[in-house]
């Protein structure tokens, strides 16, 4: 029993029909830490999550959480994790308090310390004045995070969040992340899928890329971006008039097309120095400017040159 | 683990029944369909059919009871279809509990609601007039068939709802069978009036049967036969859809 690892899956295929949803996938996730699993829409995200969570089994492969192997010790499995998910729900039709009682209940609490779990829950995740009220009838961040509760009656080690903030307004969006860092903070483990770049990068210390259900990159998010190499600066003219010859001293530091768009130019560079020889430039020609950045790629951009790559 | 069976067991059936709070439609289902067919039966069709409101009763009411018992089966397969496609159930697998539970808990509770909806339907009968001619042996051996027939008849909803894709379709797969199924049949009214050809199916109809051996239980007439022919029905349902539909259910979840 391997327990360095609370997830760790070698060559995990699964196919539905003539679709391949699973192409010989590994992932390796360390007690404590969260893993991105990133990938568009129909990557395998979903499946790979639920042979993880023992609700379907790989055609090949094999996966152990917690050390145990989820095919052949599936009790034990589920007694580790929680799962949260776009699939995985809450009843719409019981309310707060029910929906987390029956887990209690289920998972062999007596029906005191359920009670005393949900309350405490509930509060927790700021829904006690919504405890009475049919799920259903929730809003969408309120029920997210309902279902977080839900996964965490068990207090699991190893929590599985399957794109949890998808249709997610910002401000709902920001208190999942929080959740999800103080679930961290305590040591839970988490795998979290995501389309969203941005979450993780806010969330996860480790990003594994799938398309067409196999990897096609992993790192921090720190490595991925160095991946795609260039920076990109961007400068926007204090006077829109002068945006041409903005555009030029971009151009004598630029290593590839200046894209002017609206009022700003944009254009990789990779000099270390690109940017002060840029500012002496402006200066010297009297330019001056609005907006001077250099940033480095956005994990849109890598994600997109990872998975434009392939297809 | 059977004693952990039977807790997971318990708390899902509570949990189907703690539903009927939140959804005031499923009382409907369960109370004022089975109310409101009685009364238009005995009212409205009571003194053509037979030759009085009171007198169509004491013949119509084991069946109206035995219709809506069929048709409330369908409640099984749409609450288990439901939980399936709104990712109740991989919620539930999810966590280390009894397998079968989840399909165990939606049975109990709705033996549960059929029970409560045949013991409704008896009391308002009784109200409006209807006499049980029989003693408490007989009543009791008339809930207990009429709860294993519905028992056994679930199943098929069971099947269906493992089959298709979503609860609306279990809803119209049962409507579109179980019309026929529960009209040509000896429960409204005497098969012996139907032309030769309907009357071969509504005499071995299962309707006809559970009908007739309800009717024998609660006011008098020929026992043995309907009784055993119900259980042989039951036991076909048994027999042929519980086993297709666990392993639908395996092979679905």
């Amino acid at each position: 029993m391997d327990t360095t690892y609370a997830i760790h899956a070698e060559g995990l295929v699964k196919r539905f029909g003539d679709t391949t949803a699973l192409d010989g996938v590994d992932l390796a996730v360390r007690p404590g830490t969260v893993l991105g699993l990133l990938g568009p829409n129909g990557a395998g995200k979903t499946t790979a999550v639920r042979v993880l969570a023992t609700l379907i089994r790989p055609d090949a492969g094999h996966a152990a959480v917690g050390g145990f192997d989820v095919v052949r010790q599936p009790h034990e499995v589920r007694g580790l994790i929680g799962l949260t998910g776009q699939y995985a729900s809450v009843d719409e039709t019981l309310n707060g308090t029910e929906n987390l009682l029956m887990i209690g209940r289920l998972l062999g609490l007596s029906r005191r310390a359920a009670r005393a779990r949900a309350a405490a829950l509930l509060a927790r995740f700021e829904l006690t004045d919504a405890a009475g009220r049919a799920a259903g009838k929730y809003s969408g961040g309120m029920r997210r995070r309902l279902d977080l509760a839900a996964s965490l009656v068990g207090d699991p080690r190893v929590l599985y969040l399957d794109e949890p903030t998808t249709g997610l307004d910002p401000r709902s969006r920001n208190e999942v992340w929080d959740i999800v860092r103080g679930l961290v903070a305590d040591g839970t483990t988490v795998l979290l899928t995501t389309q969203y770049l941005d979450e993780a990068d806010r969330l996860a210390g480790e990003i594994v890329v799938i398309d067409h259900g196999r990897v096609i990159a992993t790192g921090t998010p720190a490595q991925l971006k160095a991946r795609a190499g260039a920076q990109t600066v961007t400068v926007r003219p204090s006077d829109a008039g002068e945006l041409g010859l903005i555009g030029e001293a971009v151009a004598r530091v630029a290593i590839g097309p200046v894209d002017v768009t609206g009022e700003v130019v944009t254009a990789p560079v990779s000099d270390p120095g690109a940017l002060a020889k840029l500012v002496r430039d402006l200066d010297e020609h009297g330019l001056t400017v609005a907006e001077l950045a250099l940033r480095s790629p956005s994990l849109d951009e890598v994600f997109l040159s990872l998975t434009g790559e392939r297809s | 683990m059977t004693t952990m069976a039977l807790r997971n067991t318990a708390t899902l059936a509570w949990r189907t029944l703690v539903q009927i709070k939140h959804n005031p439609f499923e009382l409907f289902d369960f109370s004022v369909q089975p109310i409101m067919f009685l009364l238009l039966f005995t009212y409205v069709f009571g003194g053509a059919i037979a030759d009085t409101p009171g007198e169509y009763l004491t013949y119509a009411l084991p069946g109206i009871i035995v219709q809506n018992l069929l048709f409330a089966t369908l409640n099984t397969g749409v609450g288990l279809n439901t939980d399936i496609s709104k990712g109740v159930f991989d919620r539930l697998r999810s966590l280390p509990i009894a397998r079968f539970s989840p399909l165990a808990g939606r049975i109990v509770a709705d033996v549960i609601k059929q029970a409560w909806a045949i013991a409704l339907l008896l009391g308002l009968g009784l109200a409006l007039g209807f006499r049980i001619e029989t003693g408490p042996a007989e009543v009791l051996a008339a809930f207990a068939l009429l709860l294993g027939f519905a028992f056994a008849a679930s199943w098929m909803s069971v099947l269906v709802a493992m089959l298709v894709s979503e609860p609306e379709k279990v809803q119209i797969f049962g409507f579109v069978l179980l019309f026929p199924i529960t009209f040509v049949s000896g429960a409204f009214v005497d098969p012996d009036t139907m032309p030769d050809w309907l009357r071969a199916f509504a005499d071995v109809n299962p309707t006809t049967v559970l009908a007739d051996a309800a009717r024998g239980l609660l006011s008098g007439g020929p026992v043995a036969g309907p009784v055993t022919r119900s259980l042989l029905w039951a036991a076909g349902f048994l027999l042929v859809f519980a086993p297709l539909s666990v392993r639908a259910f395996r092979r679905r979840i």
